[in-house]
């Protein structure tokens, strides 16, 4: 009796690892509702911003509390994936777009906008929307938006003789031996951490095969076109002239010996890093001042991209299904034109609405705010914007690549395979 | 007559063993196993619980999952793909790459760093000046955290200003120095030589403790027999240490098959995979690619390799250690 009274309490234990009921508060205009918000601003200037964005919404309305939960960047990815697997989401939180935000969608998690905001969301330029729709409908409000090109040591090319950022890919080689030829190390990159490296082929594919292509590779999974195989002919063109510091393959970003402060310090002439670029080279190493400069990835001959598409990637904030209309009515606070324009005096983030370039005072980020104004076209980081097997087979098979174990086919292939498989 | 009088005896005595001596009471022994049973569920509960929830739940949850096809999201997965993700693991070149990665630094700690345990453990048995400092010293290593191990020796081993390298500029063997952790010929040997400065300490204090514990009779009654220190060594206390070996080399070896968070930190499984352990290719297409049914796959088979291990080890080379206890128990049952 006994023994069998302790094995249903044994099944009970076991039983009770499987069901859980966390149902979503209940809503209607009067009655008190709690909206839990989890954004991944834990650090200064954000940080203090939000906490007076919240004060201001809750004093115009009483019934609502936000919950204004801030979790760093790489715990946030670990914990937003565990709620979203049990089939919840908080009521607003971040997103990056792509790829994962495509994955929650389809899992029905998050609410479709595109109507309840359509008045609001015309406000905010197609290159900031664009990670967050799918088939014309958009499941997020961009906040933040940024590009990667190269970040260089103006001095550095000064004392091997090139007078401009190269333009084309022919000058960009070109520059890469002058600078390995002045005794100066051409390129950092950080070999250990994949996404670094992907940027190269990306923007080369952007350049050779043009946007829609990559577009197009989403749909029907084929990354073996002869433009995508000649991304990759560029790339080992450039692996082969060694352009890299030594030791790169275990080399980490942000760290002490990493590729930031390979450049911060002056010993690589330039990387090609996101808008952070700056920030990063301040925190590891010396930092450049007034001698960094910034040029966008060169043109490749012949190729059908635009010179003025640019690559890269932001944040916004999504909304959970089963949010109460609090959320939503939230979410088009702190997104107004006027309470983004103090974000973007804050300096952490970049413009996202029309005509928001001349908020923006740091020179090194105002050059990339008027480029990304001008863009002629957007793509969202690859490892984003694809389903995240596929985003972490380019990095993979692309470090591969560098690292001369893969050839430009098998690249093509190993990406088609995976992306197939999804 | 005689005989079946002897058989019930006997049944009695097996029956009861608390009871003996005192003729047999057959109410009275059930209700006091019943009280044992109830006593033993009561104090077993908690630990119980917990172990279920914590332990076998996942595991089951694990295999359950690695049945399907499944990014994670949406409630339970539902695309059934059978043995899919086994038989892909069987051909997935990293993995097949793990085990061998794995039963490298397996042998190499077998062959090196336990034979450096217990040779420092013995040196450290000798009467030294110091030696309570030098046990410290040697111990202090492995209560570091595995991360700040590993951020240690990535500094150390940084291929321009790191110590390594200075260090052999500085004797001049310059041309030794290389990029320890960026080069797939030598990552491996670099990541031994971490895990052998972060292990050896707890080997050489288990052995310590081991030695210790022979009497030291044992070794005076070989010296008079004309026994030298190699032959005391090699016939006495080796032998004696024989349990202690065993456990240190188990321990080793499951926490090779385990390991992740060193090696995590210093080379994420770079470069090009040439790193890599189970663990990380686990977390790699777990948390990175969401594939979470192929990564349950890998999962359980870490689980199964360390639990066929655990138990064969315990059947076959542990049995003489483990065999005390278990007839103890019958004992007192």
């Amino acid at each position: 009796m006994v023994l069998l009274a302790a094995s249903a309490l044994f099944m009970a234990g076991c039983g009770g690892g499987g069901g859980d009921t966390g149902a979503a508060p209940a809503s209607s205009s009067d009655a008190k509702v709690t909206v839990e918000w989890w954004n991944i601003s834990t650090t200064e200037p954000l940080k203090s911003f939000w906490v007076k964005k919240v004060k201001e919404y809750q004093a115009a309305h009483p019934n609502v509390t936000i919950k204004n939960v801030p979790i760093e960047n790489e715990a946030f990815k670990a914990k937003i994936a565990t709620v979203t697997q049990s089939g919840k989401t908080p009521d607003l939180f971040t997103t990056w777009g792509g790829g994962v935000l495509k994955q929650q969608v389809d899992a029905g998690l998050v609410k479709d906008l595109s109507s309840e905001a359509a008045t609001w969301l015309a406000d905010f330029t197609p290159a900031a929307l664009s990670a967050y729709q799918f088939d014309s409908k958009t499941y997020a409000v961009p906040h933040d938006i940024g590009m990667v090109g190269f970040w260089y040591n103006k001095k550095l090319f000064n004392k091997a003789g090139i007078t401009e950022p190269p333009a084309t890919w022919t000058a960009f080689i070109d520059a890469v031996k002058k600078l390995k030829g002045s005794g100066t190390t051409p390129i950092a990159l950080a070999g250990k951490e994949k996404w670094p490296g992907h940027y190269y082929w990306a923007y080369l594919a952007m350049r050779i095969a043009g946007l829609p292509a990559l577009q197009q590779a989403a749909v029907d999974d084929d990354f073996n076109k002869p433009e995508f195989i000649q991304a990759g002919v560029k790339l080992k063109e450039l692996a082969d002239l060694q352009p890299f510091q030594k030791g790169f393959l275990g080399a980490g970003y942000g760290s002490t010996d990493g590729q930031a402060a390979q450049v911060s310090n002056g010993k690589a002439a330039m990387e090609l890093m996101g808008q952070w670029a700056p920030t990063v080279q301040k925190d590891s190493g010396k930092g450049l001042g007034e001698d960094l400069g910034f040029f966008p990835f060169p043109a490749v001959e012949g190729g059908k991209g635009n010179i003025g598409d640019a690559f890269g990637g932001g944040g916004g904030y999504a909304v959970g299904v089963n949010a109460p209309p609090a959320a939503v009515d939230f979410l088009k606070f702190i997104s107004s034109a006027e309470q983004h324009r103090q974000e973007v005096e804050t300096g952490a983030v970049l413009p996202v609405l029309k005509g928001e370039e001349s908020v923006v005072k740091d020179p090194n980020l105002s050059i990339v705010a008027n480029q990304l104004a001008a863009a002629t076209g957007f793509q969202l980081y690859l490892d984003q914007a694809y389903p995240p097997a596929v985003g972490q087979e380019v990095n993979d098979s692309v470090a591969a690549l560098i690292a001369g174990q893969k050839t430009p086919e098998q690249v093509a292939d190993s990406i088609t395979q995976v992306a197939k498989s999804e | 007559m005689t005989r079946p009088a002897l058989t019930d005896d006997r049944r009695g005595i097996v029956a009861n063993p608390p009871g003996r001596g005192s003729p047999p009471a057959a109410p009275t022994a059930r209700r006091r196993k019943t009280k044992g049973l109830l006593t033993i569920t009561l104090f077993m509960l908690p630990a119980l619980v917990l172990f279920c929830l914590l332990v076998l739940a996942p595991i089951l949850l694990a295999s359950y999952t690695s049945f399907f096809k499944w990014n994670g999201l949406g409630g339970l997965p539902t695309q059934f793909i059978g043995l899919d993700n086994y038989t892909r693991l069987l051909e997935d070149p990293v993995f097949k790459g793990d085990l061998g990665r794995g039963l490298f630094l397996l042998v190499m700690s077998l062959l090196i760093q336990l034979p450096l345990s217990l040779g420092l453990a013995m040196l450290l048995n000798q009467r030294m000046r110091g030696r309570a400092f030098y046990r410290l010293l040697f111990f202090a290593p492995y209560v570091l955290s595995e991360v700040i191990t590993g951020v240690l020796f990535t500094m150390i081993l940084s291929p321009d200003g790191g110590l390594a390298n200075q260090i052999l500029d500085a004797i001049g063997l310059g041309s030794l120095q290389s990029t320890w952790l960026a080069e797939p010929s030598t990552v491996m040997y670099s990541i031994f030589i971490v895990m052998t400065w972060k292990y050896f300490g707890f080997h050489m204090i288990l052995y310590l403790a081991g030695r210790q514990s022979i009497p030291k009779e044992l070794t005076e009654a070989a010296a008079i027999d004309g026994a030298g220190s190699w032959k005391q060594f090699r016939y006495v206390t080796l032998p004696l240490l024989g349990p202690t070996i065993r456990i240190s080399v188990f321990l080793s070896i499951i926490g090779t098959i385990q390991l992740f968070d060193l090696v995590w930190v210093l080379t994420s499984g770079g470069p090009i995979h040439s790193s890599e352990t189970m663990a990380i290719t686990m977390f790699q297409f777990g948390f990175k690619r969401t594939q979470i049914g192929y990564a349950s796959a890998i999962s359980v088979a870490m689980f199964l390799i360390s639990l066929v291990f655990a138990l064969g080890y315990q059947r076959f080379v542990m049995r003489r250690d483990t065999e005390g206890a278990i007839t103890t128990m019958r004992d007192q049952r």
